[in-house]
């Protein structure tokens, strides 16, 4: 099929950027976008332009480094799909696709559609580990965890840290991504201890990021290519007023 | 050159213990004196950066990704093996270890397994402490699953996510001692050259994949943790960035390349649909339980199959082979992978493949859902069947799967002695990239272990050793050594983007794995190998002239990244061809069509080629010297894999 591609591009993180048209031809339906991505970058490089630069590693839907805000959709029009994931049979000859990078301002645009991400890593580092050295830790069923609830801490584990739930929230909220964390170590036994200084100081970092507010909207949850939860943002808020109210750190 | 392995004396189950005792420490407050380099953050990497941080010393860590959490260790989907024996079926370290040796057709080390054996069990400890989301029982314990290759269920998993799970684990260890200050943290970084003063690895040069800056970082040691290379063959389960640049221009630096032609093909992944298939994607080993592989018994049926004269329903359970099942009765379609791969591939030599290519084989669940009903292998498979789909279009659950063999996974890589360190002083290799614990064929479940393994239990204890006897004083990075390195990694880029030609690097790179696959992939031949030598060196003479490098050196340059990786590939897809040539014999992943038993199974000489073959870099075009490194099994006994 034939379609006709607007994308983004600018040259790097000082110049401005520009929509700019492409038509592309005699894509196969059985293509992934970015395989599709790739066919007009081959053509552009042919003709001596410089190609599209797009984050993507896996393309198994894990690895979560693919972004693209296709036709205003983060990860493009089906749910519950990375990009790297959609394929062109979701869309018709003749089609027109608008391709934009994440838009938030935590997340400064490098070049193209490639955006820095690093203040997810930020949030991480301030508190989304269990603090354990290697070695001396007790035998691995010691502390048996219903299956329930490692059935639940399992479900906001995988988060893949693609930042869509940001781009897709008017606010550009990073509460969907904080959550999952929070939740996951919160409810497992091996959490506890940490629970309230790791929720107090990842918000406390959220927040020093430039993250918006979140309104409760829910459209982080639909847009999220792997399920997260909207139940995480509840119990984050809960775990976070436990922390404020008996909190040591006043 | 004397290959010293450095192999502990004593019994095998005591080496490792009376090793860690023998080697030297280095006191607390000395530690921080003492700056490490590490290079890749997956499981191996992540799990050598934390452990190091937390003990002590300074470590700088670099990936190329945008965050150290997407190295491909996070697609891993099966699990991880560890010799616990919580199922009480009669596992333990000596089995684990026997089943590893066994599996690796009994081309790895025995010291070295059997302690990866050992440390398997403390693997688990340390994750489920970090919060790792095992699968568990409803009595709260941790669950088990089987896998191939082994009698026992000796598998722990996170759904079809294992990998992503323990690389999480691993990331937020990773993310304390960054943010205790202890690591620091390059990502979008590449290591484009090692740096060596006084024959002893110092350092590396950098790329900042965002500004082009060519940057140097000095350490007392460094270690390569920068995964395998099956993006060779430019269509593999790999990522799409996933390179052997590190430990090529180590490689070129004076490191050895071991065993480059040990090389697994994985029999179950959605097959090719396309020239403009950019990566492969697996279909997890597990769906073998429960699936049927078959194709139509003679040649005219599948040939009307592929011109859709007849559907698939059409073809009687008479005129359908399940070759598997016919070949090898006793494991049928659970014969490891090596064994399925080949025989895929020979039924569609024969004509016999599915598919519009012909490319392919079915999987068939058809007799499962009639057995089990379609819930119950939803429950077991619903996210594979639902991944299937979304790739093809097709539903598995009312036709089979197509399925055919894709490169997965690369055993060989640099040499290491048993304390993961290379042939140079001071740099280590760890994960896929070392070819240290799986011989010519790795098991299923395996790599997850080993990553772990090296990064949380060897390599703290090991590199203490030679640190313990360094001096602290530091280089600085304007010595000589670093300006030459420098340079070095500024002629290459600069020559790139020079050329000015007329292919792609893309097109370079499908053509090299176009090579590698039909002369160097599943099946190879003494006639075809010298083939590919040939064929390699052209195509390599043309990407110097010839190749398209758009932009400059200043800039977010995808195309220069892909260019380096492609051009090192197109050196070290040689070196594979010439350990596949000179090895005459097969083993594992390694088939030779000339050495085969009468029922085209594989045919070791273990009289010949029981030995690591360690290659030495002499010149690009040039032929690499082999040095040997004979291997003695003390402990088992060399036997004929047989799965019939």
């Amino acid at each position: 099929m034939d379609l006709t591609l607007k994308v983004w591009r600018q040259k790097d993180k000082n110049s401005p950027g520009q929509m700019v048209t492409y038509p592309v031809k005699g894509i196969s339906p059985d293509m992934s976008f970015l395989e599709m991505m790739d066919v007009l970058n081959e053509d552009l490089l042919r003709k001596g332009e410089d190609p599209i630069a797009f984050d993507h590693d896996c393309r198994e839907g894990i690895c979560g480094m693919c972004s693209l805000y296709i036709n205003g959709r983060p990860h493009g029009p089906e749910r519950g799909t990375t990009t790297c994931q959609l394929h062109m049979r979701h869309f018709k000859d003749g089609d027109t696709i608008t391709i934009e990078p994440w838009r938030a301002a935590a997340f400064p645009v490098h070049k193209d559609l490639v955006v820095d991400r690093s203040a997810f890593e930020r949030i991480q580092q301030a508190g989304g580990y269990i603090s354990v050295n290697t070695g001396g830790v007790p035998d691995a069923n010691a502390i048996p965890i219903p299956k329930s609830i490692a059935d639940k801490a399992f479900d906001a584990a995988t988060c893949i840290g693609c930042g869509a739930c940001v781009a897709a929230c008017k606010n550009a909220s990073a509460m969907l991504f904080v959550s999952a964390k929070v939740s996951q170590l919160a409810m497992l036994p091996q959490g506890k201890a940490e629970r309230k200084t790791r929720v107090e100081n990842m918000v406390a970092q959220m927040d020093i990021e430039g993250f918006g507010a979140c309104s409760n909207t829910g459209a982080c949850a639909a847009e999220c290519p792997v399920g997260i939860s909207m139940e995480n943002i509840n119990m984050l808020r809960s775990e976070y007023l436990y922390a404020k109210a008996t909190s040591e750190n006043i | 050159m004397i290959l010293d392995s450095k192999i502990p004396e004593g019994a095998l189950a005591e080496k490792w213990d009376k090793h860690k005792f023998n080697v030297k420490l280095v006191n607390p407050a000395n530690k921080r004196k003492y700056d490490i380099i590490v290079v890749g953050t997956g499981l191996a990497g992540a799990s050598a950066a934390a452990s190091f941080g937390e003990l002590g010393y300074n470590v700088k860590a670099f990936c190329f990704q945008d965050s150290p959490r997407r190295a491909h260790s996070i697609a891993a989907q099966g699990g991880i093996n560890a010799a616990k024996n919580y199922q009480n079926d009669g596992d333990s370290i000596f089995r684990l270890f026997y089943d590893t040796i066994k599996g690796g057709d009994y081309r790895a080390r025995e010291a070295n397994v059997y302690r990866l054996a050992q440390v398997s069990v403390d693997i688990i400890d340390q994750c489920v402490a970090q919060g790792v989301p095992f699968a568990r029982e409803y009595g709260g314990l941790l669950a088990n699953r089987s896998f191939g290759g082994a009698q026992v269920s000796r598998t722990f998993y996170a759904r079809g996510q294992t990998g992503q799970q323990l690389l999480l684990g691993a990331y937020s260890a990773l993310n304390r001692q960054i943010a205790y200050g202890k690591v620091k943290m390059y990502p979008r970084t590449e290591m484009l050259d090692l740096v060596m003063v006084d024959g002893k690895a110092r350092g590396i040069v950098v790329r900042n994949l965002i500004t082009g800056k060519i940057e140097s970082h000095s350490a007392h040691a460094v270690v390569l943790a920068t995964g395998g290379y099956g993006n060779v063959f430019y269509l593999s389960t790999n990522a799409m960035g996933s390179n052997a640049t590190a430990a090529w221009r180590a490689y070129k630096k004076g490191a050895l390349f071991a065993n480059p032609c040990y090389t697994q093909i994985h029999p179950t992944c959605i097959p090719v649909s396309g020239d403009y298939q950019s990566k492969l994607t697996l279909m997890s080993e597990s769906l073998r339980n429960d699936g049927r592989v078959w194709v139509p018994k003679t040649k005219e049926t599948a040939e009307k199959l592929r011109r859709g004269e007849i559907k698939i329903n059409d073809i009687a359970e008479q005129d359908r082979d399940y070759y598997l099942e016919r070949k090898y009765p006793a494991f049928g379609n659970l014969v490891p992978r090596d064994v399925a791969s080949r025989n895929a591939k020979l039924v569609c030599d024969e004509g016999r493949g599915v598919g519009a290519s012909g490319l392919a084989v079915f999987l068939d669940f058809a007799d499962a859902i009639r057995r089990e009903g379609q819930p119950a292998i939803a429950a077991k498979y619903g996210n594979l069947f639902d991944m299937y789909e979304k790739i093809t279009d097709e539903n598995p659950y009312e036709q089979p799967m197509r399925i055919y063999p894709a490169v997965h996974y690369t055993m060989g890589g640099l040499w290491v002695d048993y304390n993961l360190m290379t042939n140079i002083p001071g740099l280590y290799a760890a994960g896929e990239a070392n070819f240290s614990d799986h011989g010519a064929n790795r098991l299923g479940a395996s790599a997850l272990m080993q990553g772990l393994a090296d990064g949380y239990f060897v390599l703290p204890y090991t590199i203490g050793d030679y640190l313990a006897k360094m001096p602290y004083d530091k280089v600085a990075v304007d010595h000589p050594a670093f300006k030459e390195a420098e340079q070095n990694v500024i002629d290459i880029n600069n020559r790139l983007l020079s050329i000015q030609g007329n292919r792609t690097v893309d097109d370079f790179h499908k053509a090299l794995g176009h090579i590698m696959w039909e002369y160097c992939g599943m099946a190879r031949n003494a006639e075809g190998l010298q083939f590919a030598k040939q064929e390699i060196r052209k195509l390599r003479d043309e990407f110097w002239r010839d190749v398209k490098v758009v932009g400059v050196n200043e800039e977010l340059n995808i195309t220069l990244e892909k260019a380096n990786r492609v051009a090192d590939f197109l050196e070290l897809g040689e070196l594979m061809v010439e350990d596949a040539l000179h090895r005459n014999e097969s083993c594992g992943g390694h088939f030779r069509e000339e050495y085969q038993t009468p029922e085209n199974e594989a045919l070791r000489d273990d009289e010949n080629f029981a030995y690591v073959a360690a290659w030495e870099f002499t010149g690009v075009g040039n032929d690499p010297v082999l040095h040997k490194e004979e291997l003695k099994f003390e402990n088992v006994k060399l036997t004929q894999r047989s799965y019939k």
